[in-house]
């Protein structure tokens, strides 16, 4: 009887478990939904809510921190003028330092993570939209830095390409910028994504259909 | 049989619960009733929540039950939890969210002060690299810094005069300890340039009047300038001009907590001087060698210990025709050695308190030789002019050191007090035409204590609040100097400041030993500001009132100049303009200062009070920049205006001072020109980097009048001019194992 007990106990336990586990799993899948997708900087500032709320009840998750953060540098971007070199720090700032916040609670929670680096060099570069002309001295080389950290960590993950070629493709020739350099580097990343091992269906996965639009770009 | 019973009973219950849901709903705003976006509405330790929308309303449904916390947080507002008690009902909850005071959406106490920083604030009107690429800067920290309303285009004499101050009253701080040689040594009627690069520093920050109890001993204006951290990668250096060549090495540690530099600047001014005729005719051009080194730790997260050394050795000597007498020609020379050392400390401690630790040496010696030479360059000695014959050996001692504690309150409220220590030691030994040893020494010291606190209400309404103590072993006295400042927000964009303070500093040291019962010189600063600050753009308008007590009033006791009382007085008022727009035209970015200054004062050996000769009526600068990206090249342009200043000789006749000569000089009119060619740029995998400057001051030749010098018997007088009419120069400097151009390459963007 008592070892019946014990079994229901446990089962209850791995039960709840299972269902937590089920839980965290659903709701990351349905706010992955829209992450490739073309988002208002509100949309993005919702899904960036909803995945710290989830990183705040789950404590040990660097996922929902990491999305969070990923969501937040989105909604960072759709709030700059392309093109715009002046200070713009009042509004990119506030966004840049609570993505920091939150990517360096994912971080604290999976340590030497090629994907947070990742998204790391993507804040650098948001912070220095807040004001190009005077900050590209300090954070260009600390974005750089953050992307070379990931390339040591996997050198395979297909989204430090598509970064790298993003930069290429963006900026004017004379400054160093090609197109031509910038597709080689998409390609990489492309075929990068068939070979990419995806840990669990909420592990990062993202990028692959930007890659799909610039690629069709040279068409 | 039992535990499958109970797992059907385990999901029977979570299929109960499910069922069983509340509606939380509600509409967010701020204080001031205003909808707020954006925020973030969670069940603490649940995923169930959402975001309010552009009219701050929310709703969501949530199948918790019982008792719980609802907490709310949002980018710029203090975040606030609520209990609720779930019940499978609607809960309406209306929420107020406080704004969060932050240095980044608080008003800034910005009266009086320009600052050169990439901080995000209301007084950051320039950038760092802002002080390196104004076409009438020359490069020069100070150079800069006068195309800002306030400061003065003196320009036959180094120094900021600031708001009808002289260059004497304004001080310079490194990482928060006072400068003494600032400048290379004086050299009669030619400015020196400052003796530091600039671009050892991150931050500038200009205060032209009612500055912070933290500094003190300088009745006009301060200068406070913070060295960088760590450098952000190791690089060597190597510069070449027409007038110099230097080489520098910096190096980063593998962790990137520590790094050291060594630089070496040779400049030889003899080429440029063979090219471009000067006024004087150098026997020996400037030659001046510079070593410097640094140390940066991190000794914590937050922790830094900074050390720079700086050595230079410079000499030089010219002559030129003597006003005096006819057919003779004055000689002049001049040779410096300069030790500067800095050592500082910066740590955050527990509870949010902040310790600053600085100290500073400075040892400097200046041998000067004046004297009067026949056309085949000998020493001659001619009666009634013997005067002119002299040697002056100045040994100089000085250590400087300032701790400062702060203790963050809440928000960005804090206090801050300290202590801080100036010791000089000067010893001056004038040998006359006679071989005569005049020998004098002066030590003095100025302790002082400060205290001062900030205090941020809301975030549209700051008040700062100082007192300082000094006291002067050499007078013997204490002051106390009270310091205020208060700034209010209007709008989002528009803010308005006010300054107040009380300003002492001891009478100048080149007049002392003076009459006893000396007492420090004063001045009171009254300023008004009014703000406006969009992205890419500024304007301010400032009106300030200074006045002067005790100012030092001088005369001739044997050979020298001394302080003979303290009945000097003066006032100054004026009102200046600044603006600044890098938006309107792309890659175009100018300026614009205007200064009014409406000035008087009886100091020195004046007879009574006079518009002083270093103070102009009307100061306009404009400084433009273009950047032509398919070029790699950057175009700054300056142009420099002030209505001509006063001009006056004074002289001692029966007893009693008294003008012999006065007027006023033509107007100042100077357009400067310099392009920055940046070849490797962008260029694929380069890990070098290169500039090359070319600069021309005055390219239409404006004939600049600086003021007038006079014969000892005032009969014959003589224009002070620049030394050259238009000086070029020309430099490469690169940069090699720095791979800068992906840093341009990304800021291209």
């Amino acid at each position: 009887m008592k070892k019946t007990l014990l079994i229901a106990a446990l089962s209850l336990i791995g039960l709840a478990g299972f269902a937590q586990g089920d839980k965290f799993e659903g709701a990351m899948k349905a706010k992955l939904e829209n992450i490739d997708k073309q988002n208002t900087v509100d949309d993005w500032k919702e899904m960036a809510n909803s995945f710290e709320r989830i990183g705040d009840a789950e404590k040990t998750q660097w996922l929902p921190y990491y999305y969070a953060s990923y969501c937040l540098i989105q909604a960072g971007y759709g709030s700059t003028t392309p093109g715009e070199m002046g200070d713009n720090s009042q509004v990119i700032d506030p966004i840049a330092d609570k993505a920091e916040i939150l990517l360096n609670k994912a971080e604290a929670l999976s340590k030497d993570n090629a994907e947070i680096c990742i998204v790391r060099k993507m804040v650098h570069g948001l912070r220095m939209m807040g004001n190009p002309m005077a900050r590209y001295m300090t954070e260009s080389p600390k974005a750089a830095a953050a992307l070379e950290k990931a390339k040591a960590l996997n050198a395979d993950n297909p989204r430090i390409y598509i970064l790298e070629a993003q930069d290429k493709y963006f900026t004017p020739e004379q400054f160093g910028g090609s197109k031509e350099e910038a597709k080689v580097l998409f390609e990489k990343a492309l075929k990068l994504f068939d070979t990419f091992k995806l840990v669990s269906a909420i592990y990062p996965n993202w990028g692959k259909p930007s890659v799909q639009y610039f690629l069709s770009q040279y068409k | 049989m039992k535990p499958y019973l109970l797992l059907v009973a385990s999901l029977f219950l979570v299929n109960v619960v499910f069922a069983q849901s509340s509606t939380i709903k509600g509409i967010i705003k701020d204080n001031k009733g205003n909808p707020i976006p954006g925020v973030n509405i969670t069940i603490k330790d649940s995923y169930d929540g959402a975001t309010s929308d552009s009219t701050g309303k929310y709703s969501f449904r949530t199948t918790e039950k019982g008792e719980h916390v609802l907490l709310l947080t949002s980018i710029g507002f203090k975040s606030q939890e609520l209990k609720i008690d779930l019940k499978g009902a609607t809960l309406e909850m209306n929420v107020e969210l406080k704004q969060e005071i932050t240095e980044l959406s608080a008003v800034v106490l910005s009266a009086g002060t320009f600052e050169a920083s990439d901080r995000k604030r209301a007084a950051a009107v320039l950038d760092p690299i802002d002080i390196v690429t104004t076409a009438s800067g020359n490069g020069d920290i100070t150079g800069a810094l006068k195309t800002l309303p306030g400061a003065q285009q003196v320009g036959e004499s180094e120094g900021l005069y600031v708001r009808g101050g002289t260059a004497a009253e304004t001080k310079t701080f490194i990482d928060g300890t006072l400068v003494n040689n600032f400048f290379f040594s004086s050299v009669p009627n030619i400015a020196q340039f400052g003796r530091f690069s600039p671009f050892i520093f991150k931050g500038t920050v200009f205060s032209t009047g009612g500055y912070s109890a933290l500094y003190g001993q300088a009745l006009s204006s301060a200068l406070i300038l913070e060295s960088i951290d760590l450098p952000e990668q190791s690089s060597a250096n190597l510069g070449i001009t027409v007038l110099s060549g230097s080489a520098g090495f910096q190096q980063l540690s593998k962790k990137k907590n520590g790094s050291w530099g060594i630089n070496y600047n040779y400049t030889d001014l003899s080429l440029a001087f063979a090219l471009i005729k000067q006024q004087q005719d150098y026997s020996k051009p400037p030659r001046t060698h510079n070593v410097d080194a640094n140390f940066r730790f991190k000794t914590s997260k937050t922790g830094y210990l900074k050390y720079y050394g700086y050595f230079s050795h410079n000499s030089l000597a010219f002559t030129a025709n003597s006003i005096d007498t006819l057919g003779y020609r004055d000689g002049f020379s001049l040779a410096n050695t300069n030790i500067y050392q800095n050592l500082s400390y910066k740590e955050n401690l527990a509870n949010r308190w902040k310790i600053n630790l600085g100290v500073s040496y400075t040892n400097n010696k200046d041998d000067i030789k004046g004297n009067l030479q026949d056309q085949q360059e000998n020493q001659v000695q001619l009666t009634g002019l013997e005067g002119k014959n002299f040697q002056l050996k100045n040994r100089g001692n000085y250590w400087n050191a300032k701790a400062v504690l702060e203790k963050k309150l809440k928000g960005i409220s804090a206090i801050r007090f300290g202590t801080e220590f100036n010791q000089a030691k000067d010893q001056v030994n004038f040998r006359a035409f006679n071989g005569q040893l005049y020998p004098s020494s002066l030590t003095s010291s100025i302790s002082s204590f400060f205290a001062e606190t900030d205090v941020y209400a809301t975030n549209a309404l700051a008040v700062k609040a100082g007192m300082r103590m000094e006291h002067s072993s050499l007078l013997d006295r204490t002051n106390l100097a009270p310091r205020a400042s208060i700034a209010y927000k209007i709008s989002k964009s528009t803010q308005a400041s006010f300054a107040y303070g009380i300003f002492y500093q001891e009478p100048e040291r080149r007049y002392l030993p003076g009459y006893k019962g000396m007492d420090f010189m004063r001045a009171d600063h009254y300023i008004l500001q009014l703000q406006k600050v969009a992205p890419g753009r500024s304007l301010r308008v400032e009106a300030f009132y200074k006045k002067y007590q005790q100012l030092q009033k001088t005369g001739v006791t044997g050979f020298t100049e001394t302080v003979i009382n303290n009945n000097g007085y003066g006032d100054a008022k004026g009102f200046e303009f600044f603006w600044r727009d890098k938006k309107t035209i792309k890659n175009f970015d100018y300026w614009i200062s205007y200064s009014f200054l409406d000035t008087k004062r009886d100091f020195l050996n004046y007879p009574y009070a006079i518009t002083p000769n270093f103070a102009a009526k009307h100061t306009l600068s404009l400084v433009a920049k273009k950047f032509i990206q398919s070029w790699k090249t950057q175009f700054n342009g300056a142009y420099n205006f002030n209505s001509g200043r006063p001009y006056y000789n004074i002289k001692l006749d029966n007893g009693s001072y008294k003008f012999t000569d006065f007027g006023r000089v033509k107007d100042y009119h100077n357009v400067s020109f310099s392009v920055n060619y940046l070849p490797l740029l962008g260029k694929k995998d380069s890990k070098n980097f290169a500039v090359y400057v070319f600069q021309v001051s005055n390219v239409f030749g404006f004939n600049q009048v600086y003021g007038y010098k006079y014969s000892y018997n005032g009969a014959r007088k003589e224009t002070i001019r620049p030394p050259s009419k238009i000086f070029v120069f020309i430099g490469a400097f690169l940069s090699f194992g720095v791979d800068r151009s992906q840093e341009v390459i990304d800021n291209g963007l």
